[in-house]
């Protein structure tokens, strides 16, 4: 047992640490929310010469071959600059995707796009309330003898505004017990109908409509079997590194609360200085080291080659406990700014709009506590 | 990074688990579940620290030279777990983990030679006379006076919430020596005999029923000088270090895991109507689960720390904040799952000793009064507000 980072970790956050502080100042968060596609494409070219597109990708692919854990160490360093760039679309969700299921052509043509920044992925898979779950998808995808024409609306589609392709999980009406497939849709397909608003604290959200939508025979991610493990398993792992940004965001709001209740003074003595404060603030500190403690605990047992159980319960245990934590932190340190807390004028709103997003993404922490508490009787009685 | 231990690990764990299969017997098991008390009582805990003293696996965290079995931080975390897992009876840490570490740091040649190995053996039974009436969490106010008399003390006072002092023969006692201006200086670390004449103990009841604790009286009593730890006037620094040791140096999630683990099994059974099957307690196991995850994180991330030679830095505050509190929550949901069975007080203790069929099952017995007894945690060892603002001064810097 040994919970030491490796050098090659070590240094990962420490280059993470000075990328962030050198380009995610106030001003330039602003400007990132002024972009019609919700952040600079210039810096997502220096992600990929940094090598951290390709950061969880095999190296024979030109990936970087990491795992769960440098995931999570580069999103914690992303939380905390409240970076927009479409990492968990283009990267974790739609790129590990194809590198799961994708055939050998389907991945030798789209991983190095992504990895060198040249092509960028949405994953438009929910259709309903997170809280229905993974498998509530009614799209279908009918094969025609040119190929495919799909059908159907997808909701809450992260970074589709960017992306050149979308990844769209669908049913197979025509094929016998096949479950769900993905499909790779170009962004200028006929009958892909898009409609973008900003998301709440930074980026872009949209909601895509298919309208017999026909998509050549290769257009299918993989050549069969029902690709919902897969998302299952992509998402447990997207799960685990957004409760990693979301500890992230909780260090920066704490830090500006400290700074700002050691600074600001009423009656004549720091905000601090009260007790009532001080004993906020610790609650708020124990928080942010106990997500960052959960967040780093789930990155170890989600790797694609773990037990689907264990993996499991390490995404929804760190979304229910990093949720908590984060709910806390964010309503506490708006609590403690005051009035300055609730104006546009300072980063703590976005942060806390950020961390209503991670609340809300991929299922809240009831949602989760109930697959947590289901999963947990589910793997004692074996 | 790795949560996997390694084949020598493995094979440690397998030895102490065959160690415990052979020296726990099932009625040391039994009367281990059935106590209450944060202490064990002498006749549980003795058999088991003679078997553990015999193996030389009695003192986890004291260096080989002193008799610890010079094991790493992981050897040290599989021991707890194994130990707390199979329901062993915890030592009392009186010894072994507070005034055995003070007297290796501080105290004398002679001192150590004397003492070490009566603590390792059970030999002496150690006490700890901090508190005071008056005093609380404000230990530096405290009032017992040590004035001295050629080669010995007198001392005069009375310290409280001494827990134990009934089953003790040694304490040690933090006292006055001098009055300074600042109230840290002036106090001195001092070993008592319980035997000596002037001593009275007076019991105090727990609303649970459970006599743990005591005020002590001292009235003229004599302790020779041979019998101070450190510097006269220079206790603050033995009794903080101490401390210390109280609150970082333990490690507490493979005792609330097993404390979990017979909630859950309780959820499980019939005693509790299978409450496992109710969503809003199947819910509330994970969120304490998750708790119990998260401290057990952050305690495996300071054995790591320790391992490779790093001060763990300033998180015992935090450690024993959240352990504190999650062990209220654990035996909280306890009495939440025994419903309407947690309307029998059973003051007679100890509960592993009484032979009449109680009208509720026995394992429920224990349920109400851990959780009584229970609310004592965020109490002592520094209060719950007293370690928040160890956090805010000492890691935010306010």
């Amino acid at each position: 047992m040994d919970l030491t980072p490796s050098e090659a970790q070590r240094m990962l956050r420490h280059s993470a640490e000075r990328f962030i502080a050198e380009h995610y100042d106030q001003a330039a968060r602003r400007h990132a929310m002024q972009d019609p596609m919700g952040f600079k494409r210039e810096n997502w070219r220096k992600l990929a010469d940094l090598g951290w597109l390709g950061l969880p990708f095999p190296e024979e692919v030109g990936g970087f071959g990491g795992g769960p854990v440098e995931v999570a160490i580069l999103m914690e360093e992303f939380g905390r600059g409240l970076a927009t760039e479409p990492y968990l679309s283009t990267v974790l969700l739609a790129g590990t995707l194809i590198a799961e299921c994708g055939t050998q052509e389907q991945q030798m043509v789209l991983l190095p796009a992504i990895i060198n920044g040249e092509r960028l992925l949405s994953f438009a898979h929910y259709e309903s309330d997170a809280r229905a779950g993974l498998s509530e998808i009614h799209t279908v995808a009918q094969a025609d003898n040119q190929g495919w024409m799909l059908h159907g609306r997808k909701m809450a589609v992260l970074d589709a505004v960017s992306a050149d392709v979308h990844m769209v999980s669908a049913r197979l009406p025509d094929v016998q017990g096949a479950g769900l497939a993905l499909f790779l849709v170009p962004k200028d397909a006929a009958g892909v109908r898009l409609r973008d608003a900003p998301r709440l604290g930074g980026g872009r959200v949209a909601e895509l409509t298919f309208e017999r939508t026909l998509l050549p025979p290769d257009a299918r991610l993989g050549t069969g079997g029902d690709v919902l493990p897969a998302i299952e398993g992509v998402v447990d792992r997207a799960i685990a590194a957004l409760c990693a940004e979301a500890a992230g965001m909780m260090r920066s709001m704490f830090d500006a609360t400290l700074d700002y209740t050691k600074v600001r003074k009423q009656f004549d003595r720091p905000l601090a200085a009260n007790q009532v404060i001080r004993h906020r603030l610790a609650d708020m500190y124990v928080q942010c080291e106990e997500a960052r403690a959960m967040a780093a605990r789930a990155a170890l047992p989600v790797g694609a080659d773990s037990d689907s159980t264990q993996r499991s319960l390490a995404a929804s245990g760190a979304k229910v406990k990093v949720g908590r934590c984060a709910r806390n932190v964010a309503e506490q340190a708006v609590q403690l700014h005051g009035a300055m807390g609730v104006t546009d004028e300072l980063d703590l709103g976005l942060y806390f709009k950020r961390l209503l997003v991670f609340e809300a993404l991929f299922g809240s922490v009831d949602y989760h506590l109930q697959r947590h508490a289901k999963l947990f009787g589910n793997s004692r009685s074996e | 990074m790795s949560l996997s231990f390694t084949p020598d690990e493995l094979r440690f764990r397998d030895e102490v688990r065959a160690f415990i299969a052979a020296r726990l017997s099932p009625e040391l098991r039994r009367a281990s579940s059935l106590n209450v008390s944060f202490f064990s009582y002498p006749d549980i805990v003795t058999p088991w620290q003679r078997a553990l003293h015999e193996r030389g696996w009695v003192a986890p965290g004291w260096p080989q030279e002193h008799g610890g079995p010079g094991w790493t931080a992981t050897q040290r975390w599989i021991f707890e777990s194994e130990c707390a897992a199979a329901g062993a009876p915890q030592l009392s840490p009186m010894g072994i983990k507070m005034v055995g570490p003070v007297l290796m740091r501080f105290g004398t040649s002679e001192q150590k030679k004397f003492y070490l190995p009566r603590i390792l053996s059970g030999e002496d039974r150690w006490c700890q006379g901090y508190s005071e009436p008056g005093s609380g969490s404000d230990l530096a106010s405290l009032k017992t006076r040590a004035v001295r008399h050629g080669d010995h003390y007198i001392v005069n006072g009375t310290k409280i919430w001494t827990t134990h002092a009934h089953f003790a023969n040694r304490m040690f006692a933090l006292v006055r020596t001098s009055d300074e201006p600042r109230q840290q200086d002036g106090i001195s670390f001092l070993l008592i005999d319980m035997a000596s004449p002037g001593i009275t103990i007076r019991p105090i009841t727990m609303i649970s029923g459970d006599h743990d604790v005591n005020q002590v009286f001292f009235d003229g009593v004599e302790v020779p000088v041979t019998n101070l730890v450190g510097e006269e006037g220079r206790g603050w620094t033995c009794g903080k270090y101490l401390l210390e040791f109280e609150r970082g140096g333990g490690i507490n999630s493979p005792k609330l895991r097993h404390a979990l683990e017979k909630v859950r099994e309780l959820a499980n059974s019939d005693l509790s109507c299978k409450a496992i099957s109710h969503p809003e307690i199947a819910t509330k196991l994970s969120d304490i689960e998750l708790d119990v995850q998260t401290l057990e994180f952050l305690e495996l991330r300071v054995l790591s720390a320790l391992q490779r030679g790093e001060n763990p830095g300033p998180v015992s505050s935090v450690l024993k904040l959240r352990a504190s509190e999650i062990h209220q929550a654990i035996s909280r949901v306890g009495v939440e799952m025994i419903g309407q069975n947690a309307l029998v007080e059973e003051r007679r203790r100890p509960l592993h000793a009484l032979n009449d069929e109680p009208i509720i099952p026995e394992e429920l017995l224990s349920v109400v009064a851990r959780h009584l007894n229970g609310r004592a945690n965020t109490i002592f060892g520094g209060s719950s507000e007293i370690q928040r603002d160890i956090i805010a001064k000492q890691v935010l810097g306010l």
